[in-house]
């Protein structure tokens, strides 16, 4: 019987298998940042053990990190000796970093693709559950715990049962004004935050196939919010035009090479998935969130449900939670909901496609009077490359505030966040309670959708304007 | 790591559903770089609640909690594992987990225990009518005990093993040093490295 892609690069990293006991997995690259490495590190310490493979693993400065005066030492103490300490970590134990103000500083999972570290074929691991995201090329990559991050550094290995599969295929042409974030919070909202526990997520389908990695990768990082163990995609010419030329990316005769194994990095036509879903493209439309849960979202044209309505019970109490925590009322047209704030940016949607989409919008307009929108790109690269095609400019001339790279308001680490009360459209990845801030409210979005908000005050997509 | 074996005790009734990783530890905590003092930070936002469970003094020196459906979703911080440890929590029952957070609490001996929605929400209904209801949380045997009652559950021999001895999985693998430095020769050397 065939394989899929998951199992095929599963089967690839298997050091040791033995009757009961979980599978020995190699891992290719280990992603290191401030929050979830430092009790990891003085783990090492103690047990008097070294980071085995340094040529492995790399390091960049992200959740912390202000998005203004990046000159500055960061002004929060305690944000400060973290970071302090993932530079004393890497010195220490020879891991190669990107701090605050170095040109290749950026959000962790923004740099790896942009470096070509990120490979087809690759195991891919992070303290941090969005590491899915380099699964858009190919890449098994998952989120682990600092138990975990410390056991990687110690011995570039993971003891792993291996997942379950599942097909996510979504048929037909994405209908225009509708994002790869659209198709995945659509996709989360039909599957529940624990739709995917315990598999890997095979995208698949026209529809997928027409992304460019970007948007891939945006549909990748939010497997998580699905409950899913990794999400995938299978290689091909947009991949590897994607990855070609970048600094790590292989060249020359290694290039040729390269392409020949990752073209074979495809589900066999024979191979079984645990579990498929189908989804219809051609029935999409700009999706937003109501609740307070990933899987709490729907249509923009739509209304904010009412709990009464849902079935089970469990879920209808969520919702009730929700509305309330939200200030929301059943009912209430999506688009009439009004915002604070917008945030543009993330590991979701902080690439250089998504500030084009942002600008693309902007042009020619203003964001509405007692609106706040922060527009932060991923990485210094990408800020870098924003400011040379003028997007910066149209940004700034529209009234939105352009910013340093890092999660910033995603996870409001640092000082960007939302008082309590306030109401934002973000293009982030999750609207969990007080995620960008205490007593915050977050709607997630597209950034096409982000930007249109900012303008009207209230939610809506560019068609709207 | 922490062997556990037997837990018995009393419980807190959670009655939430997809209660997500910043819930049970906000982000603010995580600037630690330590792995203590995380007991002041669980549910730091929910316990400014008064009425909230876990302020009601009943439920004092509990150490099972029980939630609903997919807890522990969202972020992969293991700072929520260290919280609930801290706090005085050794089990936690639900009907579903999130993966990563599942995979965090057997690293760390903070057993998660699924049980299907009806023998969680009976055992929410038993301990809510007697607080101080006795409960026993039974490893060896895969068994929740209370009452009258007795729920088996399922988890691998292998987990139940390495919980069972409190054993550090750093130091099994390292074991099969030999297998990865066998593996590693293997390796494609197209392969990208950071240095």
């Amino acid at each position: 019987m065939g394989r899929t892609l998951a199992e095929k690069v599963y089967d690839a990293h298997v050091v040791r298998r033995a009757e009961g006991e979980p599978d020995l997995l190699y891992i290719d690259l280990h992603l290191v940042h401030e929050v979830t490495s430092p009790q990891a590190f003085d783990g090492l310490r103690m047990a008097g053990r070294q980071v085995r493979r340094p040529d492995l693993t790399i390091a960049t400065e992200d959740h912390n990190v202000p998005t203004t005066d990046l000159l500055k030492p960061i002004a929060d103490p305690v944000s400060r000796t973290q970071v302090e300490t993932l530079r004393k970590n890497c010195s220490d134990f020879g891991v190669r970093l990107h701090p605050m103000g170095d040109d290749g500083q950026g959000i962790v999972h923004v740099i790896g693709p942009q470096l070509g570290l990120t490979q087809p074929g690759m195991t891919v691991v992070c303290g941090d559950s969005h590491t899915s995201t380099h699964g858009a090329f190919g890449a098994l990559a998952f989120g682990i715990g600092t138990s975990e991050v410390e056991h990687v550094l110690a011995t570039q290995t993971l003891p792993q049962v291996q997942p379950k599969t599942m097909a996510v295929t979504v048929n037909g042409t994405l209908p225009g004004g509708v994002t790869a974030k659209d198709l995945i919070l659509a996709i989360i909202a039909r599957i529940g935050t624990g739709g995917g526990q315990g598999h890997i997520i095979e995208y698949r389908g026209e529809a997928v196939r027409s992304l460019s990695m970007e948007g891939r990768m945006t549909v990748c990082n939010m497997s998580i919010e699905a409950g899913a163990r990794a999400g995938m995609i299978a290689p091909d010419e947009t991949t590897f035009e994607y990855l070609k030329g970048r600094p790590h990316a292989p060249s020359g005769a290694d290039w040729d090479e390269a392409v020949e194994y990752w073209t074979s990095l495809r589900t066999d036509d024979d191979a079984v998935f645990d579990r498929e879903v189908v989804i219809d493209a051609a029935e999409l439309t700009p999706f937003v969130t109501w609740g307070t849960n990933p899987g709490q979202g729907l249509p923009l044209a739509g209304s904010v449900p009412d709990p009464a309505s849902i079935g089970d019970p469990v879920k209808r109490q969520n919702a009730e939670r929700a509305l309330e925590y939200m200030g929301l009322t059943a009912g209430t047209p999506l688009r009439e909901i009004a915002v604070d704030t917008v945030f543009v940016g993330s590991c979701t949607n902080g690439r250089i496609e998504d500030l084009r989409a942002v600008a693309g919008v902007l042009e020619g307009r203003k964001v509405a009077g007692g609106v706040r929108m922060l527009v932060v790109p991923g990485s210094m690269k990408v800020k870098k490359q924003a400011e040379e095609e003028g997007l910066d400019a149209v940004i700034s001339a529209s009234g939105a505030e352009w910013r340093e790279a890092g999660c910033s308001m995603c996870l409001a680490m640092n000082p960007d966040k939302l008082a309590p009360g306030e109401r934002s459209a973000s293009t982030s990845n999750r609207n969990f309670e007080g995620r960008q801030g205490p007593g915050g409210r977050t709607h997630l979005v597209s950034p096409a959708v982000a930007a249109a908000t900012a303008v009207t005050g209230r939610l809506a997509a560019p068609a709207d304007l | 790591m922490e062997a556990f074996t037997t837990y018995s005790g009393h419980a807190v009734p959670l009655r939430r559903s997809n209660v997500d990783t910043d819930q049970i530890i906000p982000a603010v905590w995580l600037k630690q770089v330590s792995r203590t003092g995380f007991d002041k930070g669980l549910f730091s936002a929910w316990r400014e609640d008064p009425d909230f469970v876990l302020n009601r003094p009943q439920y004092d020196g509990a150490g099972i909690l029980v939630a609903g459906p997919d807890f522990g979703t969202g972020s992969s911080r293991e700072h929520a594992v260290w919280a609930l440890q801290q706090y005085g929590f050794r089990v936690v029952i639900a009907p579903r987990f999130g993966d990563i957070f599942r995979n965090n609490s057997t690293k760390m001996g903070l057993l998660p225990v699924i049980l299907t929605a009806e023998q969680v929400e009976a055992l929410q209904s038993a301990v809510e009518n007697d607080p101080a209801l006795d409960i026993t949380v039974d490893l060896e045997k895969r068994e929740v005990r209370w009452g009258t009652e007795a729920a088996s559950f399922e988890i691998d021999d292998y987990t139940r093993w390495r919980l069972l001895e409190g054993l550090d999985d750093i130091g099994l693998t390292l074991r099969h040093a030999e297998a990865i430095n066998e593996f590693e020769k293997t390796r494609n050397p197209l392969l990208p490295t950071a240095a």
